[in-house]
């Protein structure tokens, strides 16, 4: 492959123009890059731009597809004045688009203009776990009753491996319900919840599926996440929320599809 | 265990029917089409996809892509490999679009002659590069590249540009078959691209078509383009694929053709979506052209044999 560049004696010549054509792509404030020109001696100002505004406009766009309630609670012009920001200051690395945003809900957190809704960076990071559960990798969930056939001393010692589409989502605002509200297209009414909310995210068959997690249900899957057995994780909830109830939990995890298998520890 | 395990590379039997795309229509596969298509009893055509779309692990892209693949021939589209790009090509980019011609089958598969990826950064835009003996064996070294790992040659596209490099020493059209000649590979020809760059640039592109190597190009692209004004307030066209395809480019459609017999064709329409009718209509459209043409080729061969 490096022929050439054995051959041309220049290699930093050689991928001037790609440098030198990206310096502006993100920055309306400078001139197109000398190396470029109109047919004939024209000016390649509006011609540059054409390209300055693909880019652009092709990432506000990919954001405001994957985060479409949080471009529902701001309004078009509020979303791409936001994301106009995002896309300068952080680019994606990848070029797969679905990739991208992984640090929109931080920008959010932090932008001064989204202040009078402390909640919106909390909905943005449950859109951005929807996309990554819609683009796992597929998996049969474990069945409801597979603890069932467990010895109830073995239970404890009891390691479940979540399906690659589960994750987990703390808010100390009603994320969920906001979330739920703003991704449908049905008209949202006064959301009157305004207690902190958990969220879980899954995929078990084609459809995700976000559900609020009851108290201590967080830390409780966080913990059976990084691979820690049932009794590990109950106390670790237990001791962050004493109402955690433990069978609720295990049930309403399984029945949505949260896990794939389970074995005992090692 | 589970869905995980990829399918058994031992076995060397296709998976999906191979069904043939010569001479046939086809349509960009947009997502929201999927039950639509699924639920029309006239089958025929054929859909292209973007590659990087089906590059997740699972989920229902994966899951459409089966069903249509099932049912139809598949063109696999690459948006973003950057071959057009100073710098090595992505492994692990190029060994996702490996995965994916080896799990679908693809009846065709293409790429741009074009980047978007510098340093670190995805622009996500089809970008130009200066048409120089260095780049010509630049590119070729990339298209070498893609095509050892994929086990198959590639259709490359002709890109629609708004500057150009005043550094170039080749024509677009000498630039192309200087890559055709090293690499063996194919090409895709947009004639919206041509129509849109000779625009752009103050040719003609009955002159760039005569001058493009049509016997090696192996699909059309046909597409809609928006108009804008360069600083001088002349006419710039925008390869935009979000709208109708131009009449001054069906003909110069209808004109390729002619010269080359049907090729499979491809409607793309990427934004402002419309319903499925629309775009079965627009693809009947092109598919009309095409038969007309097998018909007189057909009649031609006939006279005289």
């Amino acid at each position: 492959m490096p022929r050439d560049e054995l051959q041309s004696g220049d290699p930093g010549r050689r991928s001037d123009y790609a440098a030198a054509f990206t310096a502006g792509l993100l920055d309306p404030d400078r001139a197109p890059p000398d190396a470029v020109s109109g047919p004939n001696g024209k000016a390649a100002v509006k011609r540059y731009a054409v390209y300055r505004n693909n880019v652009t406009v092709s990432l506000i766009d990919a954001l405001a597809a994957s985060f479409p309630a949080t471009l529902r609670i701001t309004g078009p012009d509020f979303f791409r004045a936001m994301a106009r920001f995002h896309v300068r200051e952080t680019p994606p690395t990848s070029p797969l688009l679905f990739e991208y945003g992984r640090d929109f809900a931080d920008f959010i957190g932090r932008y001064e203009y989204a202040r009078s809704m402390p909640w919106l960076a909390d909905v943005a990071r449950i859109e951005r776990a929807w996309l990554d559960a819609y683009h796992a990798a597929d998996a049969e969930p474990l069945a409801s009753g597979a603890l069932a056939s467990i010895p109830a001393e073995r239970l404890a010692d009891t390691v479940l491996v979540p399906h690659p589409a589960t994750r987990a989502i703390r808010s100390r605002y009603p994320a969920v319900t906001i979330f739920a509200a703003n991704r449908s297209d049905g008209p949202v009414g006064r959301i009157e919840a305004n207690g902190p909310e958990d969220a879980l995210v899954t995929r078990p068959g084609l459809e995700v599926f976000v559900r609020h997690l009851p108290p201590g249900g967080a830390v409780f899957l966080d913990r059976l996440m990084a691979g820690e057995p049932l009794g590990a994780a109950a106390a670790a909830a237990f001791a962050e929320r004493a109402e955690f109830d433990l069978s609720a939990n295990i049930a309403g995890m399984l029945q949505a599809g949260a896990f794939i298998a389970a074995h005992q520890e090692e | 265990m589970n869905g995980l395990a990829p399918p058994s590379r031992v076995s060397k039997t296709s998976r999906f029917p191979a069904y043939p795309v010569a001479d046939l229509a086809g349509i960009s596969f947009k997502h929201e089409h999927l039950h639509a298509i699924l639920g029309d009893d006239a089958k025929g055509g054929f859909f292209e996809v973007h590659a990087e779309n089906y590059m997740g692990a699972g989920g229902p892209p994966h899951d459409a892509l089966t069903k249509i693949r099932r049912d139809y021939p598949v063109s696999l589209h690459g948006v973003c490999m950057s071959i057009g790009g100073p710098r090595p090509l992505d492994k692990a980019h190029l060994g996702r679009f490996k995965a994916l011609v080896d799990r679908y089958e693809p009846a065709l598969v293409s790429e741009h002659l074009a980047w978007s990826t510098h340093d670190t950064t995805y622009y996500n835009d089809l970008l130009p590069l200066p048409y120089t003996p260095a780049t010509v064996s630049r590119v070729a070294d990339h298209i070498d590249e893609v095509q050892e790992v994929i086990g198959r040659p590639i259709l490359l596209e002709n890109p629609s540009t708004y500057v150009l490099f005043p550094e170039s020493t080749m024509g677009e059209t000498d630039f192309i078959r200087a890559l055709v000649r090293r690499t063996d590979c194919g090409l895709l020809l947009d004639v919206n691209n041509v129509f849109v760059s000779a625009t752009n640039h103050g040719y003609s592109a009955l002159s760039y078509l005569a001058d493009f190597p049509l016997d090696h190009v192996g699909e059309i692209h046909l597409a809609g383009h928006a108009e804008q004004e360069d600083d001088e307030g002349d006419l710039l066209l925008i390869d935009s694929h979000d709208g109708p395809v131009a009449d001054a480019v069906w003909k110069l459609f209808d004109i390729v053709i002619g010269r080359c017999g049907p090729l499979p064709t491809l409607i793309e329409w990427d934004s402002d979506i419309p319903d499925w009718p629309v775009l079965k209509a627009e693809a009947a459209a092109a598919q009309a052209i095409l038969d007309r043409h097998a018909d007189s080729l057909f009649g031609k061969a006939h006279a005289t044999g």
